[in-house]
């Protein structure tokens, strides 16, 4: 047996003396993929001087200018600023919905790997831990590699037009995302007094409510705030397909080349993040 | 309480922490395990505590083999068995009352569990495991705000809420002063010695272990090397136990010069009685 215990994991893996070609490899592949890619996305600063590009950017400037800020207008737009939010709202509140439990399944150190498992039978380690482990994990996987677009432009097919296919199509998309992050948050949480509660006899879901939700929580209201700046910005793009909101009313004025009413709609969008921004910045704050 | 035959435990990265340990503790027994650092002291108390599963060998607690335990009975036989950690092992973003509490959870329905966490269910009893341990002004801390030796106390109220018949305390006192360690030695031997508990507890301190304990187990390198009352531990067995430990044969050389370092420490502080 290994005679000296303090020895620090650092001991256990001697860092090798030799230095690691790893870095410069790294390097290379970098850089060879950013060539490439140069090639293949077409990137050339040339063709903003050829043919007519300056005039269009020009024109499409000049029709923007001054924005549209007639009170009519304006007063038309509440109601889709409105619903901008509350899609952000409704959609991040059934990502979290989504997110929490799925996450849970899918942190493994609290379904089937590690000490709160070494003495579990094999029916409890498997059955109830592995499997739904794996089929939460594929789940989320496929929940967020599907981008809320997408998800977005099935719900409008599957429920109609408005505001609840985008309301569906965040809280999918970001459920996954949220899920996959939840699960990686109570990970890296310290496993002592996990296994505290559990060599007391606390069941799993007191292990999490008293172990995990204590020392998860700040980082999972901080991500999950952040998720809800994203889901706003994500609210108006859905409109582009017909999901209600901001975005919407931006795909119609463009439609029609009223660009004006389009740097009003820009600009009454950036509001809108830059109060979320705030509003979650202050939230965060007092929760550290 | 306890029936070990020949318990082996081999980590998945091939080390050797427990190599045949035989060993029968009897309900109501105090018991001191010293032995240098990495004996498996640490290890042989989580597999007591029934959190790892040996490799090899037979554990019996309370006439039930382990090994052939439900997830349920593990759960229940678990609940007879409180912890104190080496390390603190308390949330310190909650407060004390819950940690307190948290010994609760073997009993308590999810739901209790959560609704605790929101108004503590029984706040009266958390204050009167306090006060048994000297801090009751600390109910409503946060755990991370205490020292380390008043951390320590909340985990041992925490236990006392839990109300186990063994417990089992793994170095209570290695990151505390020499006189509280004494104080809290002192403490856990008669809480437990007034609720009939049985009390096995890991030492660093030879001197503790002696002072202290009727009975004193010596572990090294995975075995039992000796097994015997206090007196009849002597110097040469202490020598051979802790040989190549270059900490540990200091303090007992210290400790053999007759300079007891608890030597002045062993009054009583206040608030705890003789
Ligand atoms: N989870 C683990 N994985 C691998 N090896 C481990 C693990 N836990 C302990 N060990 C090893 O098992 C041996 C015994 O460790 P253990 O913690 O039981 O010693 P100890 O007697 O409690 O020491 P100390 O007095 O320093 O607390 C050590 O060699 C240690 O490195
Ligand atoms: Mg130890």
């Amino acid at each position: 047996m290994a005679r000296i215990p303090s020895a620090a994991p650092a001991d256990r893996f001697p860092a090798s003396g030799r230095r690691s070609r790893f870095p410069y490899l790294l390097t290379a592949i970098l850089a060879a993929s950013v060539v490439y890619s140069l090639r293949a996305a077409q990137v050339d600063p040339r063709r903003f001087f050829e043919g007519d590009v300056l005039a269009n950017v020009a024109r499409f400037v000049r029709g923007a200018l001054p924005p549209e800020l007639s009170r009519e207008f304006l007063g038309l737009m509440l109601r889709p600023a409105l619903e901008t939010v509350q899609i952000s709202v409704m959609g991040t509140a059934i990502a979290v919905l989504i997110g929490i439990p799925l996450g849970l399944l899918a942190t493994s150190s609290l379904t089937w790997r590690g000490v709160l498992h070494e003495r579990a039978s094999r029916a409890g380690r498997w059955g109830l831990g592995f499997v739904p482990y794996a089929l939460a994990r594929a789940a989320l996987s496929v929940f967020r590699s599907i981008p809320e677009y997408v998800w977005a432009f099935m719900f409008v097919r599957a429920v109609g037009l408005g505001p609840f296919p985008g309301v569906l199509a965040i809280g999918v998309a970001y459920g996954g995302m949220l899920g996959k992050v939840y699960s990686e948050i109570l990970e890296s949480m310290n496993p002592r007094p996990l296994e505290t509660l559990h060599a007391a006899g606390a069941s799993r879901l007191g292990v999490v409510l008293y172990g995990l939700v204590p020392q998860a929580l700040p980082n999972v209201v901080a991500y999950t705030l952040y998720r809800w700046e994203c889901a706003i910005r994500a609210s108006a793009i859905l409109g582009f397909v017909g999901a209600g909101g901001l975005g919407q009313q931006i795909e119609l004025s463009m439609r029609m080349f009223q660009f004006n009413e389009v740097l009003t709609l820009l600009a009454v969008l950036f509001v809108l993040v830059a109060a979320v921004d705030f509003a979650s910045a202050r939230i965060r704050a007092r929760l550290a | 309480m306890y029936e070990l035959s020949g318990v082996r435990k081999v980590f998945a990265d091939g080390s050797v922490a427990l190599d045949g340990i035989s060993l029968t503790v009897g309900r109501g027994e105090h018991v001191a395990f010293i032995g240098p650092s990495g004996a498996g002291k640490t290890t042989l108390f989580r597999i007591l505590n029934l959190t790892l599963r040996p490799t090899a060998g037979r554990l019996v607690f309370e006439g039930q083999d382990a090994s052939g335990l439900s997830d349920a009975a593990l759960r229940r036989a678990r609940t007879r068995i409180g912890t104190i950690y080496q390390q603190q092992n308390l949330v310190g973003r909650l407060r004390v009352v819950h940690n307190v509490l948290a010994g609760n959870l073997g009993r308590w329905s999810t739901l209790e569990a959560a609704a605790s966490l929101v108004r503590p269910r029984s706040a009266g009893q958390a204050a009167t495991a306090l006060e048994r341990v000297g801090i009751p002004e600390k109910l409503y801390a946060r755990t991370d705000e205490l020292s380390g030796g008043q951390q320590q106390r909340v985990a041992i109220a925490r236990v006392l809420v839990q109300d186990p018949d063994v417990l089992l305390a793994d170095e209570p006192v290695s990151s505390v002063d020499p006189s509280l360690a004494v104080t809290i030695v002192s403490l856990l031997r008669d809480l437990s010695h007034e609720s009939q508990k049985t009390l096995l507890m890991n030492l660093h301190s030879v001197e503790l272990a002696l002072h202290y304990f009727p009975r004193v187990v010596g572990i090294r390198d995975g075995r039992v090397r000796f097994d015997l009352a206090p007196e009849k531990v002597s110097g040469e067995l202490l020598a051979e136990l802790y040989a190549g430990d270059r900490d540990e044969e200091q303090a007992l050389e210290r400790f053999q010069d007759g300079k007891n370092p608890f030597g002045g420490a062993c009054r009583p502080l206040p608030g705890f009685g003789a």
